[in-house]
């Protein structure tokens, strides 16, 4: 049983990392291509409509992790606590950004929200990527089961790391490359014209740095965090992930060489799920991994919301999880095709 | 006062009650779009379209606001509140986690529909949207009332050998009997503050003389809507949530009373102000025995004071926790009070040509978010000083690692922060009620998508 909710955890903010990454994507590509007031339009109207719901992941794959492993909902919230707080005052710049941009029509005020959203939209990008790269570096966990990190100590990693350490920052920026190629991906899909040729354009040239920094991440791991070796050692299947992966990429390549914006999208949604499910296979059953040892980690045994609770829960989880895709099937398919803006 | 648990408190205590004056719109403003919106679609007239699109610019301003400042919250369980999720997780995880699955993908999917789909869904998909709407929103202060009621009044509960609480009966969490009283109450509460709001503008115009047939609207629907939602929040919602306080928290009924002393017969403080040193009330101001008719129906019962319970559990801060609840009644009172007379002279046909109580309308828009701000205050003061009513001390609950250097560093951003963001809300209010409910100004297509199927 805790299994099958690490599972879900796991899936929830995958899905949330591919949703809410693409529309984080069009913000850090967004100076790029967009050169006119029409193709700034055209880039926003294409995530307006969704990408509120795809934020919705994020609170629901909290709320989620909350009730199935409390404990190390507590100790990831409070231990992160800075790069938590600063994100959330992101996520309130840029929501505020997409919402109200269009509300006054003057444009300093559009220039002003057009940075909030850029800049927003990048940092946010490289904190999860950094995010990522701390729970797989692993965190100083006390005996409690609590821990607090300050934003960086001596950037090294090691028994008492700080947020930011030389390989969290390799995460972040790779997370920042990936998320700008699949921002890319989608809006070539999007939109026509300029607009989409600048977009597939800004997708060919992102694949190079997005192959060296993931050959870099995926270089360092060994010495970052050995023991993800162990469970790929024991259940080699578990290969078919990065495999995956690194196969996806290659399609979302392909894809762009010939111009099939679609397929190039879903390859590049299909490449963020396997990499994301390749951490989560080499960190099982850890939720958070100590840096203190072992016997401090938190582990989905450890840190469970007890059976009661995790077997009531999946009643209502697969009755909820049925309808959120029958809404996100529905507004995604109410907004599908190319954006059209009409007369302003 | 300065230890990182006092700057904990003062945090969750600034973003929830900034966080909520945006809900409370939006939840009450749902159940009256769902009947603008039903109007339009029922008589078909461009009227009541516009008078329905002018709301949801209105209600999708605050549902950003709302949004953009209800995560924080959410954070905040865990950020700053480790060890109390780390306690309480085993139970609340559930109604938290439900929240988002069942009511936020169910409210942003519609909306987006609501705003964005103008043009290519017809009215019957747009009012079927409203309706979702509507149930999301009051779905989500389901779910966040249930985890409230529990923390008020914990219920279906198991203490595992480690100390840790898990639920034993989602039913049993779900229906606590707490939330009877408490969920009516809000979202009544929530009605109330938007019928005020919408009575405010469509008086604001009337006053102005600009927009009139479309003010009409909005002040006969918020008349009506308010006076029903007022008489509801005093009776019979406001004396349920009373007497359950003193069955279940008899020393936090004592303090909203400002009771001190054990008495038979005990009286109705209407105005004083508490000593907490000398156990007194300065200038009393009393209805003699009617304490303790309203709560046990008879004039000589007794009711408990302050006196009757340990110092260590009566609530840390009572004066503040007294003129909360004051301030609530009294506030509501008044409201009711306004919003009877608004029918009354509605219902003769006067109330559009009465320019003082049109005066009155507008200018009392502020005062349903101050009431219920005071609401949520008595509520959760008065929860003090426990964090679990009886099973955790907010003391307790903090998180242990998280020092009152990082905790003032935050708190200061997020006054920073909530001030731009009132600004830019009341701002953007501004700027829509200067332009004013008018015709479309996107034109409906000739096959709306939604009537294809």
């Amino acid at each position: 049983m805790e299994t099958f909710w690490y599972a879900v955890v796991t899936l929830m903010l995958a899905v949330y990392v591919v949703l809410d990454g693409f529309d984080f994507g069009v913000g850090i590509v967004y100076p790029l291509v967009a050169k006119t007031e029409a193709d700034r339009r055209a880039a926003l109207t294409s995530i307006g409509p969704v990408w509120n719901g795809n934020e919705v992941w994020l609170i629901a794959a909290g709320g989620l992790l909350f009730f199935a492993f409390p404990k190390a909902y507590a100790a990831g919230f409070s231990g992160f606590y800075l790069a938590l707080i600063i994100v959330l005052w992101l996520l309130i710049a840029r929501g505020l950004a997409l919402e109200l941009r269009s509300h006054v029509d003057h444009p300093l005020w559009r220039q002003f929200w057009d940075v909030a959203f850029i800049a927003s939209s990048l940092l946010l990008a490289l904190v999860f990527g950094t995010a990522l790269g701390n729970l797989i570096r692993g965190v100083p966990l006390n005996p409690d089961g609590f821990f607090f990190v300050p934003l960086w100590t001596d950037f090294m990693t090691g028994p008492e790391p700080g947020i930011l350490d030389w390989y969290t920052i390799l995460m972040g920026f790779t997370s920042a490359a990936i998320l700008a190629l699949h921002g890319a991906n989608y809006l070539a899909m999007k939109t026509d014209g300029e607009l989409r040729a600048r977009a597939a354009g800004v997708s060919r040239l992102s694949r190079f740095a997005v192959v060296g920094l993931v050959t870099l991440t995926l270089v360092a791991i060994p010495f970052v965090q050995p023991a993800f070796r162990h469970n790929y050692a024991a259940h080699p299947i578990g290969y078919l992930f990065p495999l995956l992966g690194v196969m996806a990429l290659g399609a979302a390549f392909e894809a762009r060489r010939r111009h099939w914006d679609s397929a190039a999208f879903g390859a590049s949604s299909l490449f963020i799920l396997a990499m994301l499910a390749s951490t989560a296979w080499g960190s099982y059953p850890n939720i958070l991994i100590a840096t203190t040892g072992p016997a401090n980690s938190l582990t989905i045994t450890n840190a469970t919301a007890g059976s009661y609770g995790m077997q009531v829960g999946l009643w209502w989880f697969l009755a909820g999880f049925g309808l959120i895709i029958a809404y996100q099937v529905y507004a995604h398919r109410a907004f599908w095709g190319k954006v059209r803006l009409g007369p302003h | 006062m300065t230890s990182a648990l006092f700057y904990d408190r003062l945090q969750f205590a600034v973003t929830a009650t900034f966080h909520y004056l945006f809900p409370q719109l939006t939840m009450g403003l749902a159940l009256l779009l769902v009947y603008l919106r039903g109007r339009a679609l029922q008589t078909g007239h461009e009227h009541y379209h516009e008078v329905a699109r002018f709301w949801t610019k209105i209600f999708a301003l605050s549902f950003a606001f709302g949004v953009v400042t209800g995560i924080p919250l959410e954070f905040q369980f865990g950020t700053n509140w480790a060890k109390f999720s780390n306690f309480a997780g085993g139970v609340i995880g559930q109604t938290l986690a439900m929240e988002g699955m069942f009511a936020f993908f169910l409210e942003s999917s519609f909306l987006g529909i609501l705003l964005y789909g103008e043009k290519r869904f017809s009215r019957r998909v747009q009012w079927f949207a409203s309706l979702m709407l509507f149930l999301g929103s009051w779905l989500s202060g389901y779910f966040i009332l249930a985890t409230n009621a529990w923390m008020q009044h914990p219920v279906a509960y198991t203490i595992a050998p480690d100390g840790r609480l898990f639920v034993d009966s989602l039913s049993g969490l779900l229906t606590n009997p707490w939330l009877v009283w408490q969920y009516t109450h809000n979202m009544t509460a929530a009605v109330v503050t938007a019928a005020f709001v919408m009575a405010a503008i469509g008086a604001f115009y009337l006053l102005a003389g600009q927009h009139v047939a479309h003010a009409k609207t909005f002040v006969r629907t918020g008349v009506v809507a308010g006076a029903v939602a007022t008489a509801l929040m005093g009776f019979p919602t406001g004396h349920g949530n009373a007497k359950q306080v003193f069955e279940h928290q008899p020393v936090k009924g004592a303090a909203f009373e400002g009771l001190f002393k054990t008495e038979r017969g005990a009286g109705l403080l209407l105005v004083g102000q508490p000593n907490v040193e000398t156990m007194t009330i300065d200038n009393p101001l009393v209805v003699p025995e009617a304490l303790s008719f309203l709560v046990y129906d008879e004039l000589y019962a007794e009711v408990k004071g302050l006196d009757a319970f340990p110092r260590e559990d009566w609530p840390d801060n009572l004066p503040l926790l007294y003129y909360a609840y004051h301030v609530m009644v009294g506030l509501g009172t008044i409201l009711m009070s306004i919003m009877g007379l608004a029918l009354l002279l509605l219902w003769r046909g006067r109330l559009f040509r009465t320019s003082w109580l049109l005066w009155i309308l507008m200018l009392s828009a502020p005062f349903p978010y101050i009431a219920t701000t005071a609401g949520w205050m008595t509520a959760e003061l008065g929860r003090q000083p426990w964090l679990v009513y009886g099973l955790l001390r907010t003391s307790e609950g903090a998180a242990p690692l998280v020092h009152s250097g990082n905790a003032l560093f935050t708190l200061l951003g997020f006054l920073g922060i909530y001030m731009l963001l009132g600004i830019l809300f009341l701002f953007m209010i501004v700027e829509t009620i200067r332009h004013g409910p008018g015709p479309s100004d996107v034109q409906v297509t000739a096959h709306p998508v939604g009537e294809a199927a």
